[in-house]
């Protein structure tokens, strides 16, 4: 049995506050707990109500996804990749492949790359609804979870005809898309969409400015744009800080230069304009949906690369994209194997999740959890 | 104090909705379709032309298993020595461990004889750790239920049938064109 890295009988960590003494209680929050959105684990030193200190424990969850890349061949790496994060699984299956192929010089058959952003944009609806939902829990409210996945749901639907899977869909590959889209594909989109737009106004009205919800949110773990930056915050809680960084207008990917969209900022970096951000973020991933549609061209959407093993020429590269979560980046390594012969990942929860000892000090355990569901995170991202 | 009751507002409307078409579904009762591309567990499929399984036992599906869930071993086919069959090696032995497969679907794409599919069975729980290793029967059964179910036709067929078409409509082009040509040069 491993034992606990915690000692309970030690006083506070070195760097709680000297007048934290006597530390009063040890709270030790998960692995298990609800509200930890997986399996993470803080450990809070807390005097009444009011957290002095907080010792994140990550790891739980850990499989070892890039050690495992190293010894999978390059088109079984995919399916590794849609584990990372399981709710963003088209994102992330996106920057592997993109990774291979700035590695190979590939380019992608044109209307490939709108099928990809097409399934990746109502992916991030799909993440978002599920935060939308998760953080109604964390605040106390549990109706806006059923609004919320009845919307994911749909969407899954629409995922499982195309890829034949709700999540894992190992549906990209290097260079194209695994088959054509389903015959009816057109169809089922053209009916999802004012459905979802339903839904996701619905979200918005029945959570967004709800003043128990406001009350919550507003004012609570608050961050500056410095401290954000500084922190590596990238996605919708930089945003939410007043940063317009957006990876698909900063350095636009795939076709992405070709849509017109804003990216919703927030103003004061707390809870609320954290999820202010995701649900305007919504909307524009619906807009740009739209704009695919009418512009995707005919063709084909199979690799050139055909049924071959794939051998990238020995190099580095980094690729990176905009996942519903921030900036995921990987960095490929290949000595001109079949296999990658190393391979890291920068995963946004993680970043992200690395200000939680700075956003959670003296504040109330009751808002722990909102804070900790404001960050939005996977912990199988996190831990990977 | 107005955004709440907007929200409660909206809860009770969709009571309504709900009350008269409900989002879910009482599952374990009522079965739950899925869709034609729907990837469940793997299973080996039946060529009803010769009575034989489709797999030759050639482990390519096994070499690209990511999860190494597979094994299998083949032989020399006794209805190609009678001269009914033209596979030369038919499967053996196969086996999946379907506890260990991940549903990527890898072992359906590499496959080069039409032998293994994704069926719709997807509920397979048991109770014990290895309970479901599925050897090379249950395997066929399962794919032939599938196939049953479904309009299945081998992969290869179809992508003839593309190829053939196209080439067809190309060749009619082609004919299209000299036609118009010779019209030209007749006048």
């Amino acid at each position: 049995m491993v034992e606990s890295q915690i000692d309970i009988t030690a006083g506070p960590p070195p760097d709680a506050p000297p007048n934290a003494e006597p530390v009063e209680m040890l709270l030790n929050m998960g692995p298990q707990h609800p509200s930890t959105h997986g399996v993470f684990r803080m450990v809070l030193w807390v005097d009444g109500e009011k957290i002095v200190a907080v010792e994140p424990h990550i790891g739980y969850l850990h499989r070892g996804s890039e050690k495992l890349c190293e010894g999978e061949q390059y088109h079984q790496v995919i399916t590794l990749f849609d584990r990372l994060d399981y709710v963003a699984n088209f994102n992330n299956e996106l920057v592997y492949c993109q990774a291979v192929e700035k590695l190979m010089g590939l380019t992608v058959p044109e209307r490939a790359e709108y099928v990809r952003v097409i399934l990746c944009e109502l992916n991030r609806i799909a993440s978002h609804l599920l935060y939308v939902g998760t953080i109604g829990l964390d605040a106390g409210a549990m109706t806006p979870t059923m609004f919320a996945f009845r919307g994911r749901e749909r969407i899954q639907a629409l995922f499982e005809a195309v890829s034949g899977a709700r999540m894992m869909h190992n549906y990209f590959r290097i260079g194209g898309l695994k088959e054509e889209l389903p015959d009816n594909f057109e169809q089922l989109i053209r009916d999802l969409l004012p459905l979802l737009r339903e839904d996701v106004a619905e979200s918005d009205k029945i959570l967004t400015f709800n003043e128990i919800f406001l009350s919550r949110l507003k004012d609570v773990g608050r961050i500056s744009a410095e401290d954000a930056i500084d922190f590596g915050f990238t996605g919708p809680c930089l945003r939410g800080c007043g940063v317009e960084y957006d990876v698909r207008k900063a350095q636009p990917y795939s076709v992405y230069d070709r849509f017109d969209f804003d990216v919703p900022v927030g103003l004061d970096g707390d809870c609320w304009d954290r999820h202010w951000v995701r649900i305007q973020e919504m909307y524009e991933s619906l807009s740009i949906v739209e704009q695919a549609l009418a512009q995707m061209p005919g063709g084909s959407v199979a690799s050139s690369l055909g049924r071959r093993l794939i051998r990238p020429p020995a190099g580095e590269v980094y690729a990176r994209a905009e996942n519903p979560r921030g900036e995921m980046g990987v960095h490929l390594v290949s000595k001109g194997a079949d296999r990658p012969y190393r391979l890291k990942v920068r995963p946004p929860s993680f970043c992200n999740l690395s200000a939680i000892k700075y956003l959670l000090k003296d504040s109330w355990i009751a808002d722990s959890v909102v804070i900790l569901g404001s960050l939005d995170i996977v912990l199988g991202e996190v831990d990977r | 104090m107005l955004n709440s009751v907007k929200g409660m507002l909206l809860t009770l409307a969709s009571t309504f909705t709900g009350l008269r078409r409900p989002v879910t579904r009482q599952y374990p009762t009522v079965p739950t379709p899925v869709q034609p591309r729907f990837m469940g567990f793997p299973a080996l499929t039946w060529d009803n032309g010769v009575n034989e399984p489709y797999c030759t036992g050639c482990m390519v599906c096994i070499r690209n298993c990511p999860t190494q869930c597979m094994s299998a071993s083949m032989m020399d086919n006794p209805l190609n020595a009678e001269g009914q069959s033209s596979r030369r090696k038919i499967v053996d032995y196969f086996e999946i461990n379907l506890n260990r497969c991940i549903l990527c679907g890898i072992c359906v794409e590499v496959c080069n004889f039409d032998a293994i599919v994704m069926s719709h069975e997807h509920e397979m729980s048991t109770y014990e750790r290895n309970g479901d290793r599925v050897n090379l029967p249950a395997l066929l059964e399962i794919g032939q239920k599938y196939q049953r179910e479904t309009t299945w036709i081998p992969p290869t067929v179809l992508a003839k049938a593309k190829k053939d078409a196209e080439d067809a409509a190309k060749a009619a082009e082609a004919a299209k064109v000299e036609a118009a040509a010779a019209v030209e040069g007749g006048e």
